[in-house]
């Protein structure tokens, strides 16, 4: 298993467009047809937070996931980012090859 | 419980099955509807250039209160306020409205993704290279026998070569991942390793889905259905390859069998999906073109939103159920009591038994039921000749299947002579087809209940998609 990427930067793929719900929400990527369902608001607010502008640690606390929830939100943002609905930062790709 | 559910098909069959239902909250929204479809089917257009004998919406003829370009785009933009992600869109042929790549436009470019389903009529190498270019529209080409014997028993000479043509353009274009879409009955169930090589050698993906008893679907279900056993081997066979193989959440009713299959397992009818049809009536589900299924028109005032929120009919869909006949039943957490629109269509009640109950059931009360309770679809678009004649009057008849003259105007009663709707052959048939121009299948296997002729023409079905 792969570490949470803590401190990378995280965004939402430009072609996803993101449906509040009761529930969470839906997420859909409109380059790979694929859609996913958010089942918790504050993964909700977690992708929200995924804005560009600040590490995943940040981004976590800024939805408000304790400290003790860390490890399960950031794996829901590691699923996330293999089916490209969040992408981390290029220049922390860059970075990460270097 | 997990955070999130993942689904290649962007269907509303995504979250893994195995997990009990009692303990997600998120079939409990589902159930209670949502403010929006997730997604929906938008079926454009009731002409078609074939005449399959099972299409769900009895499509053949256009309606002449079809929805305008304008009134499309309208419901397009109401889609795209409601954050509704993608359509899929079917018909009826959808590819002979003259605006209709202006409307696949349209839709894409107002963040509403599209599938749309075809007999492959237009997939010439050009379109086929215009939709491999364009990530936001997906296609689904209708196939329903492995064999051209066996697809053109239902969807009529000629039939099978288009379909293959329009795959081999769709490859040759580059377009990977498309759909190839089989409604599983008794004649090719046979055949589903054989469409899985199909679809491999196109590297497409394969979507199986369940016939229906809607539409003209009801005058042959009854020969065309998988018996018992054959749904025992599609069962299996859906299993064994998992996720791989789309099913639109079809079978969820086989569940029953043993372990869920993958899918919601729920009858999203009026709660996650719905129906709008060419004149803009806003239906239940696809499968349920009746009256009795209708919750409203998006030609009434509030649109296509306001009967989403408000009908009557889909407020009582999203009320919770008990199960009726089925509630004490073990199996009820699999398969739900099955599909509405299969136990409507074949006069059964509709809080029992899905016909095609696994646990018998369903044949027992087929068995029982008196014949003249069948409700038949509100409108019948069918192609015809000559004057329309009763329908299930009598015993079975053959089929007529034959390729259809697209030039040619449906035969008027009052212009019956010798040459009535001939023309040159040249510029009718279907590449492929047969130079005669209406080809009669003597001892045709199908028979229909209906004494009704088939001539010139489609289906599709439609929905979730991937």
């Amino acid at each position: 298993m792969v570490s949470v990427p803590l401190d990378r930067t995280i965004t939402v793929h430009p072609r996803v467009s993101i449906r509040p719900e009761p529930f969470g929400a839906l997420l859909y990527h409109f380059g790979t047809r694929q859609l996913s369902f958010l089942k918790d608001r504050r993964l909700l607010e977690t992708v929200r937070a995924c804005d560009g502008t600040r590490t995943l640690r940040a981004a976590l606390a800024e939805a408000g996931v304790p400290d003790t929830q860390t490890e399960r939100y950031g794996r829901a943002v590691m699923t996330l980012i293999a089916s490209s609905m969040l992408v981390q930062q290029a220049d922390d790709t860059k970075e990460k090859a270097a | 419980m997990t955070l999130l559910t993942q689904n290649h098909d962007a269907s509303i069959t995504a979250p893994p099955a195995t997990r009990p239902r009692t303990s997600s909250t998120l079939i409990g929204h589902f159930e209670r509807g949502l403010d929006a479809p997730i997604c929906l089917t938008w079926e454009l257009t009731y002409a078609c250039n074939l005449s399959c004998s099972h299409c769900l919406s009895s499509s053949g003829r256009r309606d002449p209160r079809e929805l305008s370009t304008e009134e499309c785009k309208g419901i397009i933009d109401e889609l795209q306020r409601m954050q509704v992600f993608y359509v899929n869109i079917g018909g009826g042929e959808p590819t002979v409205r003259s605006d209709f790549w202006e409307l696949v436009d349209y839709a894409t470019d107002h963040q509403v993704g599209v599938k749309f389903s075809t007999n492959g009529v237009k997939i010439t190498p050009e379109v086929a290279a215009r939709l491999a270019a364009s990530d936001y529209v997906d296609v689904q080409i209708s196939l329903d026998g492995a064999t051209a014997e066996v697809n053109d028993f239902v969807r009529g000479p000629g039939s099978y070569e288009l379909a293959m043509r329009a795959m081999q353009n769709m490859a040759d274009a580059g377009f990977s991942g498309f759909k190839i879409s089989v409604v599983c009955t008794r004649q090719n169930i046979s055949q589903l390793d054989e469409f899985k090589a199909i679809a491999d050698r196109f590297g497409a993906q394969l979507r199986l889905t369940r016939l229906r008893p809607s539409g003209r679907g009801a005058d042959v279900w009854d020969e065309l259905h998988p018996l018992p056993e054959q749904q025992r081997e599609l069962y299996d066979w859906l299993v064994a390859h998992g996720e791989g193989v789309l099913t639109g959440d079809s079978f969820f009713h086989l569940s029953a069998f043993g372990e869920a299959l993958p899918g919601l397992n729920l009858c999203g009818a009026g709660r996650v999906v719905c129906l709008i049809d060419p004149i803009g009536d806003v239906y239940a589900c696809p499968f349920a073109i009746h009256d009795e299924f209708l919750a409203g028109s998006i030609r009434s005032e509030g649109g296509f939103s306001h009967v989403w929120r408000e009908s009557e009919l889909f407020q009582r869909l999203r009320e919770p159920t008990g199960g009726g006949a089925c509630g004490s039943c073990s199996f009820y957490d699999s398969c739900r009591g099955g599909c509405m629109a299969a136990k409507f269509f074949t006069g059964l009640p509709l809080d029992g038994p899905d016909p095609e109950c696994v646990r018998g059931f369903g044949e027992q009360l087929l068995a029982e039921r008196a014949t003249d309770a069948v409700p038949k679809s509100t409108g019948d678009h069918s192609h015809r000749t000559s004057p329309p004649r009763p329908r299930g009057s009598t015993g079975p008849v053959p089929l007529t299947l034959s390729v259809r003259r697209p030039d040619a105007a449906p035969v008027n009663a009052c212009a019956e002579n010798p040459l009535a709707g001939f023309s040159p052959p040249q510029c009718h048939r279907p590449p492929g087809a047969p130079a005669e121009p209406t080809t009669r299948r003597n001892q045709a296997p199908i028979t229909s209940r209906a004494e009704r002729a088939y001539t010139p023409h489609y289906t599709h079905i439609s929905e979730p998609h991937g």
